[in-house]
């Protein structure tokens, strides 16, 4: 899995009308010319091609790229938003990049209760009457 | 010269490309407070402005990330994103390179940037110009601080960045006025877009107001991004201008969360006479 490139590819999109129009033309084509050779996986060129919005949040794509691929598709921003929320649903917590934060700050906090548990251990309950 | 003004605000391309979708009171209220942030700076007669900014992904990426980038064009064009969607027509804003390039010799004493001869404004500029500068006629020099893809520069380096801004300023003959921009917390173009800390945000511009060095540095990326957000992020857009002011204290002339616009959209000024 190659975040990195899937970013990049939607990035000069963003930027580019001429990748914009090859996109347009055949997305297929686009995508996968810039994919092949191990940058891209299967699974990557896929949700790029249909598009999976969700997938693609899924993979880690930063909001900031991936709101403008909505935008070029046509999505509204409601429909934006619940596409990645479907994904989640469907694919599991963002894999990698800055959103994957929240995974590393959940073990983090985690870790501070388990410590807290050994250090103020919470009181014994009295026996029940 | 010393800086003819100092501001912050808000850049959310929801403001114009969803402006339709939210309260028209308040939106209505939120753009007149622009439109006195407008009044204030053209009252300062500036000769060009520096827009403090934290772009997104459209002329820096990971392939080369600068923690620090400014301008040194001639004239920068935007929006880059679909004008339609951010409700911004295309434009093209002067520049000023000769001066970049004195105010850019002048800060590298003390920190390292990077400079760009090309620069597409997106949302992070373009917005908060087409309040400040509608007719696009003031000249610009844009900066980035890389507030997106981690690792970011620590906050105090954004600080000692605000302090090298502020100097440079301070030496060029040309009445210079910058404005920083960028969200307090926020989780922009996320599932969760339109969640705001509001407690957050305002613990945050008291520290702002105060203009309290110590506080102002004292917040770390995980803790600002689970409680403010990745966009939370982008206070360095902020604290870099209350480095560049000299210690002057700040007034919060609007901050009020507006969730279609995914921010508390805010407008404040640094009282530059007591820096
Ligand atoms: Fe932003």
């Amino acid at each position: 899995m190659s975040l990195y490139y899937v970013q990049k590819y939607l990035y000069e999109l963003n930027r580019s009308q001429l990748v914009q129009q090859a996109h347009r033309d055949d997305a297929e084509l686009a995508v996968r010319s810039f994919g092949d050779g191990g940058r891209l996986t299967e699974e990557e060129m896929n949700a790029l091609v249909q598009p999976d919005i969700g997938q693609l949040y899924h993979f880690g794509v930063n909001g900031q790229i991936l709101m403008h691929f909505a935008a070029f598709h046509q999505v509204e921003w409601p429909d934006y938003l619940e596409s990645m929320r479907e994904g989640i649903r469907i694919h599991g917590p963002v894999r990698e990049g800055v959103y994957a934060l929240t995974t590393e700050l959940d073990a983090v906090n985690a870790q501070v209760h388990a410590r807290d548990a050994v250090e103020n251990p919470a009181p014994e309950r009295p026996e029940e009457d | 010269m010393p800086l003819v003004f100092a501001g912050v605000c808000s850049h959310a391309p929801g403001i114009t490309g969803r402006a339709h979708l939210a309260d028209p009171d308040q939106k209505d209220r939120l753009y007149r407070a622009f439109g006195d942030l407008r009044e204030q700076l053209e009252a300062s007669k500036p000769d060009a402005l520096v827009v403090v900014a934290a772009e997104h992904f459209a002329n820096f990426f990971m392939n080369n990330m600068p923690s620090f980038a400014v301008g040194m064009a001639d004239r920068y064009e935007g929006p880059i994103e679909d004008p339609d969607w951010l409700n911004i027509g295309k434009f093209t804003a002067p520049g000023n390179p000769d001066l970049s390039k004195r105010m850019i010799t002048e800060m590298m004493n003390t920190v390292d940037v990077s400079y760009a001869e090309e620069w597409l404004f997106d949302h992070g500029i373009a917005v908060p110009l087409s309040f400040l500068t509608p007719g696009f006629d003031l000249p610009i020099i844009p900066v980035n601080i890389n507030c997106q893809g981690p690792p970011l520069a620590p906050l105090h380096r954004a600080w000692a960045f605000g302090e090298a801004l502020g100097r440079a300023a301070e030496l060029v003959p040309e009445r210079v006025a910058v404005i920083g921009t960028g969200g307090i917390s926020h989780w922009p173009a996320t599932p969760d877009s339109g969640r705001i800390n509001e407690a957050w945000d305002h613990d945050f511009m008291d520290r702002w107001c105060r203009n309290d060095k110590d506080a102002l540095l004292d917040y770390d990326d995980l803790t600002v991004y689970a409680d403010a957000g990745q966009g939370g992020f982008e206070i360095r857009t902020f604290l870099s201008i209350s480095a560049a002011v000299n210690g002057a204290p700040g007034t919060v002339h609007f901050c009020e969360p507006i969730p279609i616009f995914a921010v508390s959209c805010t407008t404040a000024t640094y009282d530059l006479s007591a820096g």
